[in-house]
């Protein structure tokens, strides 16, 4: 018996049926030839013969085909209605998916436009924070094998992680047999003289291991030799890549020219490759040992030097920690004056670069995570109310044999051409808000010009917005796909099923909630900042400009020379009309600079250095107090006569003395402070918060102590300039006295500029600058929250009170009064709006705890917030509900018994 | 091949009608129906496959005749068609037209000759 069934199909091949029809008419057409078959044989027929005959009856001259097309595909519907899903036909079935869906969302543009917006909103801000973490957090470190890359702190009983003196890197680096090399740098200005005026540039001191070790191939030219990083050798500079090109026109023959850096010519080596940043911004890099200061080579003093070493292959980080950990052990028992209590510690140099951000961001991502589900909120009410609208579309194409799961794909593709689309447009708001959020980020913000769309931004986008599509498209594809064809053709306009409104409300619900803890993460935001501003720093913030100013390399060498233009600078400068008082100090406070000094009480020989104390120093002339406006608590503050002439004096603080001379009254004690020997304490001055309006309290180091310029001994002469502000106290606003300040301090010489010129006012408002991104990231994205929030609560109402016409009629035709309708409404807009507050709350009192560490004067759950953050959600809810119920009460009885 | 015309002749008018008679009495399945018309027309009348089925599925969709798969011991399960009680009030009023048709027919073209 031949096989019929192949034949067949072959017959129907071009009617495209149902899969399952297809198989019936196959049975029975086969059949039918089996038995035709079988009695053309038995009537004496060949084989060949009474086949030949057969298939001629089944199909000749097409006869069955055209039969059944007009039988079987009478109105020839939709294909993708009649699919079966499944194996092979899915990738077709998907083609026809998207196609449809494309129409679909054409001919609804009014909606295809706010639901793409409100997500493009969602994604767009997703994406330019994810960018921001991408190159911050996630992104290797540019250098090769990042990850053996590690800083090496010193520790100490004050600080966790201390810079390192000199000979201690030194010493690690010769004895350490965990790492390939280390490497060593400082950053610090440089007083550069080129053709024009003299400028100060941001500069780095680098040891001629660090670039080898770190990998760093230069663009032009060479890294520094060993013998480059000699004292006495000499100078050479290597250049950053945008100075090379900005300040020499990427000038080619550049190597082997000199230039003068703080008066010395050193020729250039090389050019270092763009985008090179190894802690600050840097301009030219010297080999570590030109810098002239006896610091450099002194134990005791731990000058901002860092050290990152690259650990040989195969050797752990536990095995080089335990290893650093017993040199230091050893150079504290060699030098104890110096080292004691001091040990070193090892940190991944990227996670040592982002760990301050790194909790910031990580806030950031989730709350715009919110932001992106509460869109999706809104877009899947938008599309629910749709699918209510296409009821009918979905109860016929059932009707017509459309399966549940082909329908809830069709949908589900849908919505995900909406959040593709929508990404697009998020693309581009990202690359705008990328810029947003940089210029709003503090200046402090690491790898901040790694920060672009790159392959693994692009990659996020789109599985946010698939995820997102599907996250939104899931509730209204089964709403759609659970269409009873008998009900859905049979209602009338009005009603639907009760699913769809309890899925609004959970959505409405959830949107409230969320929009809670964003508007709780930056009202407790919006409070710290604003509880930091009213924090006393202990001097008066007003009217003072600071300014970096370099001396006249020509004074530069000689001590007496150094001190005398400082007098005749500040002489020249608080002669200019508006400035009350100038003064000269060695440290700002606030402004991220520190120096720290160790001292003991009395005059005795100097005990080991786990014994001494720590306090901030500041060397300052007579003025300063005058400038800054620091109460003087007691005895006196320093005056010309304070000078190398007369005895050391110092001026404490008002914790210092409480620290040291408790209930005493210190003035006329002595204290000692390390390398300068025994001083006489004059008077005693308020505290000032040095290290940060917040973080000031918790400081380890919180005594300080005030050293008169006028009485620094010659040898620490050079290094005490390094970095000495001018601070003047201004009448009027004192950025408008920048220009006279800058003639002024040029002098006759005119090569002495000014640079770094700061407000105190903008001082302190840098020292804030990463709370006050959070707080404005947060209040950005709470305000989209809210507006989302109550877009999202008026339409599932005002939808309500469209469904509710005809019994709110009726309810008024029975004399229900106006406002008992609009109570009505309320009630029910308002019960939604109360359990997402009550979720949202809970939620809040859960989360913002992980916020406790950015949080300034103010609990996570602070119940003023939460009840401002309540209020403010209930208010605009109840405002959302309420002009629907407004409407509803316009609604004429009349009118809406027609309705029906 | 020299019964096609005929085939697509009588088709036309009064298949529908030999469909229905010959359910009438009881439920067949399609080669049945098709061995039935030749038997009994002893060959004058033949429906084949091609134009048998496609008749059946618009008959059936119209609602006249219902099929249904039947399985008898030893045997594959078969398409079963019966009449439907709406098939059967077509089956009367067709049976009806065409006995006033043939009526009329042979009184014009054979009764008053024989």
């Amino acid at each position: 018996m031949p096989d019929w069934n192949e034949p067949i199909r072959k017959l129907l091949a071009g009617l495209k049926l149902a899969p399952a029809r297809e198989a019936e008419i196959v049975e029975e057409l086969a059949q039918h030839a089996g038995d035709r078959y079988r009695d053309l044989k038995s009537g004496g027929a060949t084989g060949a013969e009474a086949r030949r005959l057969t298939l001629d009856e089944l199909g000749g001259h097409e006869l069955l085909a055209r039969g059944l097309r007009a039988v079987e595909r009478p109105d020839a519907p939709e294909p993708v209605v009649l699919g079966a899903g499944g194996g092979g036909r899915l990738l077709s079935g998907l083609g026809q998916d998207i196609r449809y869906g494309f129409r679909t969302l054409r001919k609804n543009p009014g909606f295809t436009a706010v639901a793409m917006l409100a997500l493009a909103l969602g994604i767009g801000a997703n994406t330019a924070i994810f960018s921001v973490v991408n190159a911050v957090l996630l992104r290797p470190l540019a250098y090769p094998d990042p990850d053996r890359l590690l800083t090496i702190f010193e520790t100490t009983s004050e600080f966790s992680q201390s810079s390192v003196a000199y000979p201690n890197y030194l010493d690690w680096r010769r004895e350490s047999r965990a790492f390939t090399d280390m490497g060593a740098f400082r950053n610090d200005d440089v007083n550069f003289t080129g053709a024009g005026e003299p400028e100060q540039v941001s500069g780095e001191y680098v040891s001629a291991s660090l670039f080898p070790m770190l990998g760093v191939t230069p663009f032009l030219g060479r890294n520094f030799l060993p013998g480059e990083d000699r004292p006495g050798a000499a100078c050479a500079v290597m250049l950053s890549y945008n100075f090379w090109k900005g300040r020499f026109g990427a000038d080619l023959n550049i190597l082997g020219k000199t230039l003068t850096l703080n008066a010395v010519s050193c020729a250039v080596a090389g050019v270092l490759p763009a985008g090179l940043r190894l802690r600050e911004e840097a301009r030219v890099f010297v080999p570590i040992e030109q810098w002239s200061s006896v610091e450099l080579h002194s134990r005791e003093v731990r000058p901002g030097l860092r050290v990152i070493g690259r650990l040989k292959p195969g050797v752990s980080i536990e095995a080089a920690q335990a290893e650093i950990t017993s040199i230091s052990q050893g150079l504290a028992r060699q030098y104890p004056a110096a080292n004691a209590g001091h040990g070193a510690k090892l940190a991944r140099v990227k996670d040592d670069m982002v760990k301050n951000i790194r909790p910031t961001l990580l806030l950031l991502m989730g709350a715009v995570g919110f932001v992106l589900i509460i869109a999706c909120a809104n877009v899947a009410n938008l599309l629910l109310a749709r699918s209510t609208a296409r009821k009918r579309e979905f109860a016929i194409r059932a009707a017509l044999g459309a399966e549940r799961g082909r329908v809830v794909r069709q949908l589900l593709t849908e919505s995900v051409l909406l959040s593709l689309g929508a990404a697009l447009i998020g693309l581009l708001l990202a690359r705008w808000g990328t810029s947003l959020v940089l210029a709003a980020a503090p200046g402090s913000l690491p790898r901040a010009a790694e920060i672009g769309i790159d392959p693994y931004v692009l990659l996020f986008t789109l599985a946010v917005s698939v995820v997102t599509g599907v996250l939104f498209g899931l509730a209204p594809a089964f709403h759609g796909a659970n269409a009873n064809p008998q009900e859905s053709l049979k209602e009338g306009a009005r009603g639907a099923g009760g699913g769809r409104h309890r899925a609004e409300g959970v959505f409405v619900a959830v949107e409230i909630g969320l929009a809670v803890i964003l508007l709780a993460g930056a009202g407790l935001m919006m409070q710290s900042v604003w509880r930091l501003w009213q924090v006393d720093p202990g001097f008066n913030t007003s009217n003072v400009l600071t300014t970096h100013v370099a001396l006249s390399p020509t004074v530069m060498d000689s001590p007496p020379g150094i001190r005398l233009a400082y007098r005749q600078l500040l002489g020249r400068v608080a002669a200019i009309p508006g400035v009350r008082s100038a003064a000269i100090t060695a440290l700002v406070p606030l402004g991220d600079d520190d120096s720290e000094i160790s001292y003991w009480a009395g005059t005795g020989p100097q005990p080991p250095q786990d014994q001494t104390t720590s306090a901030m120093f500041y060397i300052v002339t007579p003025d300063y107090p005058g400038v800054m406006q620091i109460p003087l608590r007691r005895g006196r503050f320093f005056t010309d006569r304070d000078n190398l002439a007369s005895l050391p004096v110092a001026v404490i603080d008002e914790v210092l003395a409480s620290h040291i001379f408790p209930g005493r009254d210190p003035v006329g004690r002595q204290l000692s402070v390390i390398l300068l020997g025994p001083v006489q304490i004059v008077g005693v001055v308020g505290h000032v918060k040095h290290w940060g309006l917040d973080s000031d309290d918790t400081a380890k180091i919180r005594d300080q102590i005030y050293f008169p310029f006028l009485q620094v001994p010659d040898q620490f002469m050079s290094a005490a300039v390094a970095g000495l502000t001018l601070a003047l106290r201004t009448v009027p606003e004192p950025l408008s006295l920048v220009s006279a300040v800058r003639a002024q301090v040029a002098g006759p010489t005119r090569d002495q500029p000014i640079y770094a010129v700061r407000t105190m006012e903008q001082i302190i408002s840098e020292s804030l600058a990463e709370r006050r991104f959070t707080m404005l990231m947060l209040i950005i994205f709470a305000a989209t929250a809210l507006l989302l929030a109550a877009v999202g609560i008026y339409g599932v109402m005002a939808y309500a009170v469209t469904r509710r016409t005809h019994e709110l009629g009726i309810r008024g035709a029975l004399g229900a009064s106006r406002g008992e309708i609009v109570g009505l409404v309320l009630l029910q807009g308002m019960r939604l709006a109360a359990i997402g507050l009550a979720g949202g709350l809970i939620a809040a009192l859960a989360l913002t705890r992980f916020m406790a560490g950015m949080l300034y004067g103010v609990r996570p759950a602070d119940p003023a917030t939460l009840a401002a953050v309540t209020l403010l959600l209930g208010g605009i809810a109840l405002l959302a509900c309420y002009i629907p119920a407004r409407r509803a009460t316009a609604v004429d009885p009349a009118v809406a018994l027609r309705c029906e | 091949m020299e019964d096609q015309p005929i085939d697509r002749e009588w088709k036309k008018g009064s298949a529908e009608l030999l469909l229905l008679s010959l359910l009438e009495a009881l439920p067949r399945h399609g080669y049945e129906i098709s061995k039935l018309i030749e038997q009994r027309s002893q060959g004058a009348l033949r429906i084949h496959a091609a134009s048998l089925y496609p008749l059946l599925y618009r008959l059936e969709k119209r609602g006249w005749i219902l099929g249904r798969w039947v399985e008898k011991s030893g045997q594959r399960r078969r398409r079963y068609y019966r009449l439907t009680s709406l098939g059967r009030k077509v089956l009367a009023s067709q049976r009806k037209g065409w006995q006033t048709f043939v009526a009329a027919i042979n009184r014009i073209t054979g009764v008053e000759n024989a």
